[in-house]
């Protein structure tokens, strides 16, 4: 019996059952598409988060006072000292090293902004005009701090807030009033919603030392670095390290944490998170395995006489195996195409109702739900199809 | 009850010409099954030899007795054993498939053989929608199609009223004619007396076997 025979024969005879055949390959389809869909799902997520991580910088870095330590002891808490701040001067210094583009000291504090008889709390940003390109934040109008300006009390607008106390008319030029002290509005920031929990549009810019003197404070809450290139991260992350080491008297008091550092990790956790649910799903591709063999055991009972009369007429054993198992084959093959149509359509509807989702299911989940899902149905049929094969011919004809 | 061994057959000499025409006669139990079953090769003999076409074949592997089965044996059965989701063409098409001919081929054999039987008309119609003649009918296109040596026919007539049974015996026996082994095995005396050669079983053993100088 040629393959292209057996395939034949045993597609007839899929076809022939269509009630079974129809629940087996949905049980494979389900099983193949929760796979897709729930690594779309997993995926999206992961490419979710890493876009939001991007989109707050490139190649970037930052330093922040203080050593976070997982092991060992700090020896300044032991001595009751508190690590160093950072200052202006600190990061200064750290925009003098080869490795890095540019940084931006940040300070952040809160203050009653009012103006055109408003007043509400807000968020403040202390910061030079780097903040803007580091940060990847884009000015809808004006500038923030032009070269030459920083001295000026100038005042960036979040988008929302400008829309709050200018509803009508051109936030630039206007004049606002933070805590005790008068600026002038530069620019209002485009709105960008909000990234990693943090909303830009309800925040507000003030020079880095209007703020210090704001919030009566020498030290910086964290400097943000933005190295030359991607393979000038590591090395900046070591000078800004060795520099700060040298001007804080040999103390290691800071730490440097890498976007991508981050960026990885969370990639780590959610790609582990993806391959567990895609595991988790494909326990249904076994159970539609277990599926198959009970159907297959039971088409072989029915089909004893079959069996015996294929056997009478010259069928050798391995004819009637492979005659089983390309049954098994042909409802795995089946139900996987179709499970990954639905896995597919299924991810269209994720992206269709949570558009900045991005639920496309990875390659290799695709492949492997279907090759899981051909396993199971291939391995699930060879008892059965061994039991085929060993009949008895006159046992089997016999029987009715 | 009990596992005692029961001897289907017991001491059998028997040498079948080609082209014969024989009928095996007995009581149930008497081992006419049996030994039909053995001579088309779907069992084996405790103990001795079976030469088909001069050539030793009881201890041939699984393989190779399909192969002989395939083209040389022919099976008709009392309950026709046709395939019932299959339609009479595919029911005859069923040996030429495993024997791996081509698909022109077989397409052009199964509208002889359809020719042949009288079924053109039934080709695309399935076992439960034919009588018990045309499913007799199907049955020996597909037992012929391969153009055996040896028919082996099992009461082929036991599931068809007289006159049908006459017609299907009628269509074996051309097949004698054109020089076909027939090997029939039957309880029923008349038909069994058509044959030309007539063995009588009982308890595994040949009691009679008588030729007709006619034959």
């Amino acid at each position: 019996m040629t393959l292209a025979d057996t395939l034949r024969t045993s597609f007839k005879t899929v076809m022939s059952y269509h009630i079974r055949s129809l629940l087996i390959i949905l049980a494979m389809a389900l099983g193949v598409g929760a796979v897709v869909v729930l690594t779309a799902l997993g995926d999206g997520a992961r490419n979710y988060i890493i876009n939001q991580f991007s989109s707050i910088g490139t190649h970037l870095l930052v330093v922040l006072p203080g050593r976070a330590e997982t092991s060992g002891s700090f020896l300044g808490a032991v001595l009751g000292q508190t690590p160093r701040d950072l200052t202006l001067k600190d990061a200064q210094l750290l925009g003098r090293l080869p490795q890095i583009r540019r940084y931006a000291p940040l300070n952040v504090g809160a203050a009653e902004l009012s103006a055109a008889n408003r007043l509400r709390e807000v968020t403040v940003l202390g910061s030079t005009a780097n903040l803007i390109p580091i940060r990847h934040m884009k000015l809808a109008q004006g500038n923030f701090l032009a070269h030459g300006a920083e001295r000026n009390a100038q005042i960036v607008l979040g988008a929302k807030i400008a829309q709050e106390f200018f509803p009508r008319s051109q936030a630039v030029g206007q004049r606002v009033r933070l805590g005790d002290s008068r600026f002038l509005v530069s620019g209002v920031l485009a709105s960008q919603g909000e990234t990693m929990g943090f909303n830009t549009d309800e925040i507000v810019i003030i020079p880095i030392d209007y703020a210090q003197a704001m919030f009566n404070t020498t030290s910086l809450f964290r400097i943000l670095i933005e190295a030359k290139s991607h393979s000038d991260i590591e090395p900046a992350k070591q000078a800004i390290l060795a520099s700060l080491r040298q001007s804080h008297d040999g103390e290691d008091d800071t730490t440097v944490i890498t976007q991508d550092a981050i960026l990885e990790t969370f990639d780590r956790i959610l790609h582990a998170l993806t391959l567990a649910v895609a595991g988790i799903a494909a326990i249904s591709l076994i159970v539609a395995g277990i599926l198959v063999m009970n159907v297959m055991l039971v088409a072989v009972t029915q089909r004893t006489a079959e069996i015996g009369l294929l056997k009478a007429i010259g069928a050798t054993s391995i004819d009637i195996r492979r005659l089983f198992l390309a049954e098994a084959v042909w409802l795995s093959v089946v139900g996987a195409v179709l499970g990954l149509l639905l896995g597919q359509l299924g991810s269209f509807l994720i992206r269709l109702a949570y558009p900045q989702l991005p639920a496309w299911a990875p390659i290799w989940a695709s492949i492997a739900a279907i090759t899981v899902a051909l396993l199971a149905g291939i391995l699930a049929s060879m008892l059965p199809a061994s039991k085929a094969a060993r009949m008895d011919a006159i046992d089997a004809l016999n029987k009715k | 009850m009990g596992d005692q061994a029961v001897c289907a057959l017991n001491n059998i000499d028997l040498h079948i010409a080609s082209g014969e025409y024989v009928s095996i006669m007995g009581p149930s139990g008497s081992g006419k099954s049996t030994l039909l079953n053995i001579i088309g090769l779907l069992d084996k003999p405790n103990s001795g030899r079976y030469e088909l076409d001069e050539k030793l074949v009881t201890n041939l592997s699984e393989t190779e007795q399909a192969k002989i089965r395939r083209e040389k044996i022919g099976f008709v059965f009392q309950s026709f054993h046709l395939v019932p989701r299959l339609t009479a063409a595919e029911n005859i098409e069923l040996p030429l498939i495993l024997g791996g001919v081509p698909p022109e081929q077989r397409q052009i054999r199964v509208n002889e053989a359809l020719q042949a039987f009288e079924l053109k008309q039934r080709a695309l119609h399935r076992p439960a929608e034919l009588s018990g003649g045309q499913r007799q009918r199907v049955a020996i296109a597909r037992a012929t199609i391969m153009q055996p040596s040896v028919i082996l026919a099992d009461e082929p007539t036991g599931n068809l009223d007289h006159q049908i049974g006459a017609e299907v015996m009628s269509l074996l026996e051309d097949l004698h004619h054109r020089g076909t082994t027939l090997i029939v095995v039957t309880h029923d005396r008349e038909l069994g007396g058509r044959a030309h050669r007539q063995i009588a079983m009982r308890d595994g053993k040949i009691l009679i076997d008588h030729s007709d100088d006619t034959g």
